[in-house]
């Protein structure tokens, strides 16, 4: 299959993917006990208020036609409109997408600076005491629950030393969050920890794969010293696949930024998905979900046509 | 959290010489043990079901009463552990607990590997337009992060033991399917399997005597692998306020019921729980890995 035509087939599938999301998303939302009538009107609302609501919002008329209704408001940036903020649900998620990404990119770089290393540490020293115990550490670090983690975090190096604030940079633009930077340690540690579990493990299995292939034997008779092997050619094969991993690690990202996002109080998108589902606020509820599966779905497109451009035998392998 | 810590080899994983005489399984076992990490890991899960179902046996405690002039003690001769905030014995909670974290994540676990089983084989099997109908449904269930979908849940009810356990089920069978399929689509093509619908044979038939006995190592696998998962998830469930309901707990019940009084210094009600879901967790993994490596099954993602 030449490229252009592998591009438009997974361009294809990823629109496919978002439909079916947003099929989901239209599900939850009239699955509702009530529906969004009762959601809106409150429980005290009687028969005859839902019935009247439900005909002036259209709520009425046959799924599909809602559905295309919904698809259509949708496509013109509509998400609905917030029953506690009373504002509209793009405005308050874009005021506070760029703030989950900036933590969640701050956590998956300091993860991957330190996991990379870490396993290609691993890799020349594998079955050696420091592979045992990196291994053992990403296998617990892996198991630990973040908001479990994020409070040792708070208890060790927030009160038994006061290091770091335990709260996250508070602020309603980028550059009050960046004007305190010790406030934001804790946060991205917490989220950082199972990115370098996870991801130090495949950069100790892509390392040790390219440590075994031939053109290391090669290099090595023809007199190359190991570590300038290691660094010119096994770190730059090993890296690509492990950097299109990231793509897929995408809803891992946002699940973290979740939890870190509570337990910190920092003013994101992970904490306004929280407060709404205190509040039952279905239209940001479902507004989050539709733009993190959006991001998430880009994210593995990315990652694929990366892969594919950048590692030839990724083609050769599908073809 | 549908994460996948896999590939390569653990540590201390070495490759078995097969002799002549022995046979696949005892091979597996033998290569099984072999993986230090694997057997700590099956140690750990014996001690922890022991603890968890035998244990009251023998360390009794009230955990239905309140006691509210015992409440918050240090651990002691009389409370190994220490109590809770209203008077219950932290070691015997942790028992307690336990049962449900281990029976809500074993069964959640093993839910979502036969509902992933059974999708992935029959898109597998299918192939053409009905399997990229299923995979993109599977494409589009793995782009909405599970916690997103119970913090969603716990805004619309609160479910039993039961409820729980098929919510978690049915957050989770994403990536068994996408194994199981993969597996599938090597198997189908094979001889035997040619060679019954050759001479009639059905396709459920097909399925069922052929192709899942055939995954049956990838199966088990990706069980322990669902089960570890699901524990961790479970954690997470009463954090997100969709837990068991008290006098009922989990050790992730415990450990949010813990959070703030964790600040007063009273450590007896968070690290038991804590430790104990790392504990478990990580045993599962090591448990999924030498699984894995003795199997010689393919990767998990």
């Amino acid at each position: 299959m030449s490229t252009s035509s592998y591009l438009i087939r997974r361009v294809l599938q990823a629109v496919v993917v978002i439909v079916i999301v947003t099929i989901v998303v239209f599900g939850l939302l009239h699955a509702l006990p009530g529906g969004p009538a009762r959601g809106i009107l409150g429980p005290q609302a009687t028969a005859q208020q839902i019935a009247s609501f439900n005909h002036e919002q259209g709520l009425d008329k046959p799924l599909p036609v809602q559905y295309f209704y919904y698809l259509n408001q949708l496509l013109h940036g509509d998400l609905g409109t917030s029953y506690t903020l009373n504002e509209p649900v793009s405005q308050l998620i874009s005021e506070r997408l760029a703030k989950t990404l900036v933590l969640t990119a701050l956590s998956a770089i300091v993860g991957l600076v330190l996991a990379i290393p870490l396993g290609m540490w691993q890799a020349v020293r594998r079955n050696k005491p420091v592979d045992y115990v990196i291994t053992t550490l990403s296998f617990i670090a892996y198991s630990t629950p973040v908001y479990f983690l994020g409070l040792i975090l708070v208890l060790v190096f927030s009160q038994a030393l006061p290091w770091f604030p335990s709260q996250a940079p508070q602020g309603d633009t980028l550059a009050q969050v960046f004007s305190d930077p010790l406030a934001l340690v804790l946060p991205v540690a917490a989220g950082a920890a199972s990115m370098i579990a996870v991801f130090s493990r495949y950069m100790r299995a892509a390392t040790l794969e390219n440590l075994s292939e031939d053109y290391v034997r090669t290099a090595r008779a023809g007199g190359s010293r190991s570590r300038s092997i290691l660094w010119r050619h096994v770190f730059r094969n090993s890296l690509t696949p492990v950097i299109a991993m990231l793509g897929y690690y995408v809803p891992v990202l946002f699940g973290g930024a979740l939890v870190v996002e509570q337990l910190f109080n920092y003013p994101g998108m992970g904490l306004l998905f929280w407060t709404a589902a205190q509040s039952s606020d279905y239209p940001v509820l479902l507004g989050c979900v539709l733009v993190i599966a959006i991001a998430t779905v880009v994210g593995t497109l990315l990652a694929d046509i990366v892969q594919r451009i950048i590692d030839p035998r990724v083609k050769a392998g599908r073809a | 959290m549908s994460a996948v810590i896999q590939p390569g080899q653990a540590p201390g994983t070495a490759t078995a010489t097969a002799t002549g005489t022995v046979s696949g399984s005892r091979l597996a076992v033998r290569r099984f043990l072999r993986n230090r990490l694997a057997v700590v890991g099956l140690g750990v899960v014996v001690f922890f079901f022991l603890l968890c179902f035998a244990g009251p046996l023998v360390y009794s405690t009230d955990q239905t009463h309140t006691m509210l002039q015992q409440v918050n003690l240090a651990p002691s001769g009389s409370h190994w552990l220490g109590t809770d905030a209203v008077g219950h014995d932290e070691l015997g909670r942790l028992m307690y607990g336990g049962k449900v974290s281990l029976i809500v994540g074993l069964a959640a676990g093993i839910l979502a590997t036969v509902i992933g089983t059974l999708w992935g084989a029959a898109a597998g099997y299918a192939g053409g337009w009905i399997d990229a109908v299923m995979m993109r449904i599977v494409d589009a269930g793995i782009a909405i992060p599970a916690l997103f979908i119970l913090l969603v849940v716990s805004a619309i009810t609160t479910p039993g033991l039961t409820g729980l356990i098929v919510i978690l089920g049915f957050v989770s069978w994403l990536v068994p399917s996408r194994l199981i399929r993969a597996e599938t689509l090597t198997l189908k093509n094979r001889d035997y399997v040619l060679t019954l619908r050759a001479i009639g044979g059905t396709h459920s038939r097909a399925i069922t005597r052929h192709i899942l006995p055939n995954s049956v190592s990838t199966i088990i696998v990706a069980t322990t692998f669902q089960i570890a998962d699901a524990i961790l998830l479970v954690a997470y469930v009463s954090y997100l306020g969709l837990g068991v309901q008290p006098p009922a707990t989990d050790w992730g019940g415990m450990l949010s019921a813990g959070l703030t009084a964790a600040y007063s210094g009273y450590w007896w009600l968070i690290l038991p729980p804590g430790l104990a879901i790392i504990l478990v967790v990580w045993a599962f993994n090591a448990i999924g890995d030498g699984l894995r490596d003795a199997f010689d099954v393919r990767g998990r993602g």
